[in-house]
């Protein structure tokens, strides 16, 4: 009971922290700011590891397996992706000003 | 589970938030994702060190698989195929939770100790997670045009899904309850039909909105994997999981929310309607109206002689023409001559929150000239030009119109038609994805119309500039 009370209480906080978190990011990142957070919720690479370190099974094991394949490339991708995208956020130039002669 | 292993996972949550934290400037944005990562890697290790020795092996080797594809998909994908690989990877997110759920049910079920708690998060975990997953791949398959291209709709669509959802909870309690409703169903045959009826209903919740909507979609699949994630941190009592899922469940519902007011559209009608009954108005003309056709060589005279401050409003048509890079050389002949050259994003142009401005860096435009909607109206009403390549909704005047009932009706806008002159880099005049004919294109006095591909046309553009 007292566990999940206090994981109620993590529930709740992590929730308006995501609001507080995400409501200060500019539409310019929001591609990245999807795929990064996409990258994140890939944690459940650990719910995978821990099904398939217990399956005995074969039939869960196989189900634990897929799991893991798909966690890892969620978490794998999603980061790699979004270094990818913010790499080719270029800081502004100088203003480099050639006058034509028109 | 160990105090080591908690703390650790205290410490990868803290540096999510450190990270998610970076991503509100370009400057930090990129050490942020890599703050985020090197925290999932903590939480990685920590989780070894819980977990029976001998099944390393197996778990090294999925996750080395699911680790080169990932990789490999991620490092190969074009920019514009952002939305489908972001719906790809949530896709498998999700699954990944519905499975989790679905083998620990297995696993309690076997052992007999099913609680309270895991009693409702492991139906809630699959049903989520099952949705999110088939909700991805039809949305994949929508953005990559392999199937179910525009909006699919059939009748008693709404009754069938509600006839599913009400499926589920009863397949759930029947599971939970070792029978009492469908005693001939063993609970983790019900459970895996509530995985297969979930499923199903996620193809269906995805099928009928259309491709104007899709930003939505994504983040909502998003915001869903996300609560995936943290219900079966309630199902493992896996304080990650509940932090990391909810973080990403709570951001991906405000994303979605802030997405759904770009359009102007409350989430209920387009999730519940889709864009479907917007049908009428494509029928209606039939007559040929007056354009001010023109030729590249005239627009590029305008620019060159008469216009000081250009505004350049780039849609998902410059993506698929594959122009980013002549939009480039324009701005760049533009200014060499000493104007001003702005963009104009709409919030939902392209095909995720945000994409254009991932499209137009990746050719090389500087990040300060990108405007928001809010941000670029007062520019637009002393621009000389405004140059829409590839767009038409966002700037269409009929979504102010409140009399009519179109399928952009209230979706805010970029006002071009405050600036001086209009120009239209277009293959056609075949209204957009809405459906919606633009009553700026029969504007002769205000309107030029450049008919062209967007490539062609801005390279046609851009030498007309230099020639002038």
């Amino acid at each position: 009971m007292q566990q999940l009370l206090s994981q109620l209480a993590i529930l709740i906080i992590a929730a308006f922290l995501g609001f507080e978190l995400i409501s200060r990011v500019p539409n310019l990142l929001h591609t990245p700011l999807m795929s990064a957070t996409n990258a994140i919720h890939g944690v459940i690479l650990v719910g995978g590891m821990i099904t398939l370190a217990e399956a005995s099974d074969p039939i869960i094991m196989a189900v634990g397996f897929v799991a893991v394949v798909f966690g890892a490339a969620n978490v794998v991708g999603g980061f790699w992706v979004t270094n990818r995208m913010l790499g080719m956020f270029r800081p502004p130039r100088p203003r480099v000003k050639k006058r034509r002669e028109g | 589970m160990q105090v080591a292993t908690f703390l650790a996972y205290l410490a990868a949550a803290a540096l999510f938030i450190l990270g998610i934290r970076r991503l509100r400037t370009p400057e930090t944005a990129r050490s942020g994702n890599t703050i985020a990562a090197v925290g999932m890697t903590i939480a990685l290790i920590a989780t070894l060190f819980v977990i029976r020795f001998e099944s390393l092996l197996l778990i090294g080797a999925a996750a080395i698989l699911g680790a080169v594809v990932g990789a490999v998909s991620a490092q190969r994908v074009q920019m514009t195929a952002m939305p489908q690989m972001v719906a790809a990877y949530n896709g498998v997110g999700g699954g990944a939770a519905a499975l989790i759920a679905l083998s620990e049910f297995y696993h309690l079920q076997t052992e007999g100790g099913l609680s309270l708690v895991a009693a409702i998060t492991v139906p809630l975990t699959i049903l989520i997670g099952s949705v999110s997953f088939m909700g991805s791949v039809v949305a994949f398959l929508k953005l990559q045009e392999l199937a179910f291209s525009g909006a699919v709709s059939f009748p008693l669509q709404q009754v069938v899904n509600a006839l599913l959802f009400v499926g589920v909870l009863v397949l759930g309690t029947n599971a939970i309850t070792d029978g009492a409703i469908l005693p001939f169903l063993s609970p983790v045959a019900s459970m895996v039909a509530v995985l297969v009826a979930s499923a199903i209903l996620g193809v269906l919740l995805v099928i009928p909105i259309g491709g104007a909507d899709m930003p939505i979609v994504i983040s909502l699949l998003n915001a869903f994997t996300g609560l995936a994630a943290a219900a079966s941190g309630f199902v493992l009592e896996n304080y990650i999981l509940i932090i990391g899922g909810t973080i990403v469940g709570a951001s991906g519902t405000i994303l979605t929310r802030l997405m759904s007011s770009a359009l102007g559209r409350p989430l209920r009608k387009i999730i519940f309607a889709g864009i479907a009954a917007a049908g009428s108005s494509k029928e209606e003309d039939g007559e040929e109206r007056e354009v001010n056709d023109v030729g590249a060589g005239e627009v590029g005279e305008y620019l060159s002689d008469e216009a000081e401050k250009i505004v350049i409003v780039p849609g998902y048509g410059l993506a698929v023409a594959q122009a980013q890079g002549p939009m480039r050389d324009l701005m760049e002949t533009l200014e060499a001559e000493g104007k001003t050259v702005l963009f104009g994003i709409h919030p939902v142009a392209g095909r995720m929150p945000g994409h254009m401005n991932v499209l137009l860096t990746e050719a090389g435009v500087p990040y300060d000239k990108l405007y928001d909607l809010e941000d670029i109206n007062p520019e637009l009403e002393d621009a000389d030009a405004a140059i829409i390549v590839g767009a038409n909704d966002v700037v269409n005047p009929a979504a102010n119109d409140k009399e009519q009932d179109s399928p952009i009706s209230g979706m805010p806008i970029l006002n071009v038609e405050a600036a001086e002159r209009v120009i239209f880099v277009k293959r056609s005049l075949s209204p957009g994805f809405a459906g919606v004919d633009n009553p700026l294109f029969y504007d002769t006095d205000k309107t030029m119309m450049l008919f062209s591909d967007a490539k062609q046309g801005l390279q046609d553009i851009v030498e007309a500039v230099k020639g002038g």
